[in-house]
């Protein structure tokens, strides 16, 4: 039987790459989403780019689904505090993924033009919106965000969504638009030929720069400007999840100390810096699976600074830090947490394994012909 | 503006999104299981015109699809988002059949959903029929993974509340699994949407062959229609009788609402066919009863009594005075958690503390509860007894109206008389019928629950956010005109694709 301690480090890890599969995954569809009216004019175009990701997007969005549900099974109080305390960004997120799968099913189902073109700007906002939302929500993690529990634990929020939207807030979002309409470009690079590939390697070489930019920008703003977090108590990391019984310091910098103490951990944004650059550089010499590798890794990596920087916080509290959320106070039971390792260690493999096979049996470009001949196309 | 607080705002919003995300849910259901047996027909006789119909079936199967998958994301945020403090008081246990819903059911549905869509010339016969499968596999799995998580909900047992993180965690979770409740509620809504599958495919048939349409596919459709609609609606009524036996076994009160049965019944307990229940006297008026027959459904005897709304009542409120004791020793160990002696009054009154919590809505200090107040909060525990009595009728009556359609269309279909003018008109005309059971039979499971959100443990007026009410309003207004925009955008396409048909299809885009 593994230890408590243990079983939270893994589930850390694990929310980790439920986070960087949503956004290895599902990025691409939401980068595509954002391209859409930009690298495709005519309707038959569109319907090429929509078709790039038709068949895959609803698996990949799984990845998402599946995240709220890892969430609220291994850390119900993060899943309580931050759906309930981002209450309108989480509305806004909801309805741009309600839109997506109804954009992409009706769209084509009618052939009148205005129809279409109206849903091409949903798909468009369903892809911008949760992009941007996701980074701003980290963004505010990274700075903590106001709330505090009474002694049964009920949660109280007392920020407003307009106070997401602060300047670091909207660095984050924006570095992760950035990011991702890298992402969806070098996917659409290789699923998509001649003027919409065209179109696309310029989006991919601005995204990229700017991802670049944004990236280095909050990081020179994490060091400087935002308040970390480091837990002074002892806590034990065997002990019951109630985040009541700590100590926390809150300081400026202090998001730095892991880097400082092991400046090994400096290689994970450096590899976000490498990959994008690796990126731009396949994509100049056409090599667009090598592209797509690079820019998977650049998600990766990015997701990964991010958890390391905030260990061991999940959520720190602004307004009553000593109460912010850690792995070690606010995780399930320990019976809970070897329940759901067992069940993930049986399906994770599974699902590898079949999604691997459908990218492998939808391979190859799409183009005009297909969409044309194929009566089931988007 | 209505005066409405923010646990009302709540129910009502989650009301709303679960009612709308269930019109689309028990199609999905039985569509996708009657697509798989099409298109294993075609794959075995190799005779295209039932390729035409899996492909025209999987076009309406779609559009649904699409709604399906769109209302359900909210329902999984919505936990979260109005209803935080029950996840975090039972998250230990009703997030687990939610992750694994995911893990097991949503990845196999959402991967292979887009290759039956996209898989016909890219994957060989037999190949595109596994993907059918799985896709149907992986829709019965979900509805599976969220009956375990709401039987849970209705009959919460493998748990414990742990003082020391103030909520429920898990103790023995192959019992959360095989809950018996959970059980028979799966059971029961698949079949309830394989119904729906096969009433929506006869039905439709049925249009067709008024009008002399299609009039080969839509013969085929009804005889696996009516064949596969006979077996799940007999299947819906026999498993429905098992969740009556299992409420009678462990929500007494549910049962005596949906009976409008004040009064405790004698063994053998007789059941109301009819009556009008009176919220305000604690009568039923005009009850028209058959004797025997409740006691045969609820305790499989005749020797067993069953014990009324009256008599619930007094044992509830022997609950809250017994769980008194509970609430003060907890209110001690948060301040003290070393305290013994405190731990040990937990324990005994453990089970009762849910019913303590129900003078929360009388009093915030629960140990100095008059008897006044401990009363009330006692007849709290009786849900709305004339829409649960009427409600359980009405989808009884549609349950028991299925099963002779469908054996009238099996008949036919055997005798080979599918133009029967008034059979088909009655088909066509009972399109909306499954939806309604499906609705009212939630209603009755859920609005019978009441005032529970999790049975015996937590009030529902304890599980909701901290939020302002003037957040609720918005959001509730927003999702009653983004769905019913959505809704009504869903039903126009799916009668235009209707009424092409399936031949036109082809030449449409």
């Amino acid at each position: 039987m593994m230890t408590y301690h243990l079983l939270r480090l893994i589930w850390w890890a694990l929310l980790g790459v439920l986070l960087a599969g949503f956004a290895i995954t599902d990025g691409f569809d939401l980068g595509i989403g954002m391209l859409l009216p930009w690298v495709a004019r005519t309707d038959n175009e569109r319907r090429v780019v929509l078709n790039t990701i038709g068949p895959v997007w609803e698996g990949n969005q799984v990845w998402f689904i599946l995240g709220g549900g890892a969430v609220f099974a291994a850390w119900p109080l993060l899943y309580a505090v931050s759906f309930s305390g981002f209450y309108f960004a989480m509305l806004l997120v909801l309805l741009a993924l309600i839109l997506r799968p109804v954009g992409f099913k009706y769209r084509s189902k009618l052939p009148n033009l205005t129809w279409r073109q109206t849903w091409d700007i949903c798909l468009f906002i369903a892809g911008f919106m949760p992009a941007l939302l996701f980074g701003v929500a980290l963004g505010n993690v990274l700075q903590g965000v106001p709330f505090h529990f009474d002694p049964t634990l009920r949660a109280f929020y007392t920020g407003t969504f307009l106070d997401l939207l602060n300047p670091f807030g909207l660095i984050c979002g924006l570095t992760s638009v950035a990011m991702l309409a890298c992402h969806g470009s070098v996917f659409l690079l290789n699923k998509a030929d001649g003027l919409i590939q065209q179109r696309t390697r310029r989006f991919t070489f601005i995204s990229a720069c700017l991802y670049i930019g944004l990236f280095a920008l909050g990081g020179y703003w994490l060091a400087t400007k935002v308040p970390g977090y480091a837990i002074q108590s002892t806590l034990l990391p065997d002990g019951p999840s109630n985040p009541l019984h700590k100590s926390v310091l809150r300081e400026t910098g202090l998001w730095m100390q892991h880097y400082q103490q092991d400046p090994r951990l400096f290689t994970l944004p450096a590899l976000g810096f490498i990959s994008a650059l690796l990126t731009l550089l396949a994509t100049h010499i056409k090599s667009y699976r090598a592209a797509w590798v690079c820019s998977a890794l650049m998600v990766g990596s990015t997701v990964a600074t991010v958890g390391v920087s905030l260990y061991p916080f999940l959520l720190p509290s602004s307004s009553h830090p000593d109460m912010s959320l850690s792995i070690f106070d606010a995780s399930s039971s320990h019976l809970t947490l070897e329940i759901m390792l067992i069940a993930t260690l049986i399906f994770m493999p599974l699902i590898l394994l079949y999604t691997s096979w459908v990218y492998y049996v939808l391979r190859g470009k799409v183009t005009e012909a297909d969409v044309r001949q194929d009566k089931q196309s988007y | 503006m209505i005066h409405l607080d923010l646990i009302q705002l709540s129910r009502l919003q989650f009301a709303f999104t679960a009612m709308i995300h269930f019109i689309f849910v028990p199609l999905t259901l039985g569509l996708s299981l009657l697509l798989a047996i099409m298109e294993t027909v075609y794959v075995m006789t190799q005779r295209t015109i039932w390729k035409e119909m899996t492909q025209f079936w999987g076009v309406l199967f779609g559009i649904n699809f699409a709604m399906g998958v769109a209302t359900g994301i909210t329902m999984e945020f919505q936990f979260g988002t109005n209803w935080a403090y029950y996840s975090h008081y039972v998250g230990d246990i009703f997030g687990v059949p939610l992750a694994i819903e995911g893990l097991m059911a949503f990845f196999l549905e959402g991967t292979f959903i887009g290759l039956f869509f996209f898989g016909w010339k890219k994957l060989s016969k037999p190949a595109h029929l596994i993907v059918t499968w799985l896709v149907a596999l992986g829709s019965n799995l979900s509805a599976l993974w969220i009956l375990i998580a709401n039987g849970w909900m209705q009959h919460p047992v493998g748990a414990y509340f742990d003082f020391h993180t103030m909520r429920m965690e898990v103790s023995d979770f192959a019992a959360v699994l095989f809950n018996p409740v959970a059980q028979a509620k799966f059971v029961h809504t698949v079949s309830a949407g394989y119904v729906t599958g096969a009433i929506f495919v006869l039905s439709i048939s049925a249009y067709y062959l008024l009008r002399h349409r299609h009039v080969a596919l839509a013969k085929r459709s009804m005889t696996v229609a009516a064949a596969f609609g006979l077996a799940a609606a007999l299947s819906v009524v026999v498993l429905g009788d098992e969740s009556g036996y299992l409420a009678g076994e462990n929500q007494k009160m549910k049962l005596a609402a949906m009976e409008g049965m004040w009064e405790t019944e004698p063994a053998p307990a007789s059941l109301s066919l009819f009556g009008l229940p009176n919220q305000q006297t604690h009568k039923t008026d005009y009850a028209v009863k058959v004797p025997y027959l409740l006691g045969l459904i609820a305790t499989r005897s005749i020797s067993e009594p069953i014990l009324g709304i009256n008599d619930l009542v007094k044992t509830a409120e022997q609950r809250i005075q017994h769980g008194i004791p509970a609430y003060v020793a907890l209110q001690t160990l948060s301040n003290h958690p070393e305290n013994t002696a405190a731990e040990k009054t937990l324990a005994a009154h453990a089970d009762d503390l849910g019913y303590a919590l129900l003078l929360k809505r009388y009093t915030p200090h629960i140990s100095d509860a008059t008897p006044a107040q401990i009363h009330a909060a006692a007849w709290d525990t009786v849900p709305n007894v004339p829409a649960l009595f009427w409600s359980f009728r009405i989808m009884v009556a549609c349950g028991l109206f299925f099963i002779l359609l469908f054996a009238a269309a099996f008949v036919l279909c055997v005798k080979q008389r599918y133009q029967h003018p008034l059979f088909l008109r009655i088909a066509f005309f009972s399109l909306p019928l499954p939806w309604l059971s499906a609705e009212l039979g939630w209603f009755v499971a859920e609005n019978g629950r009441q005032p529970w959100v999790i049975d015996g443990i937590l009030p529902t007026f304890l599980g909701t956010s901290s939020l302002s009410t003037q957040a609720v309003w918005a959001s509730l207004i927003g999702f009653v005109l983004f769905y019913t925009v959505l809704t009504v955008i869903e039903f126009y396409l799916m009668v235009k694709y209707i009424r092409l048909g399936p031949t036109p299809l082809l030449q449409q885009q």
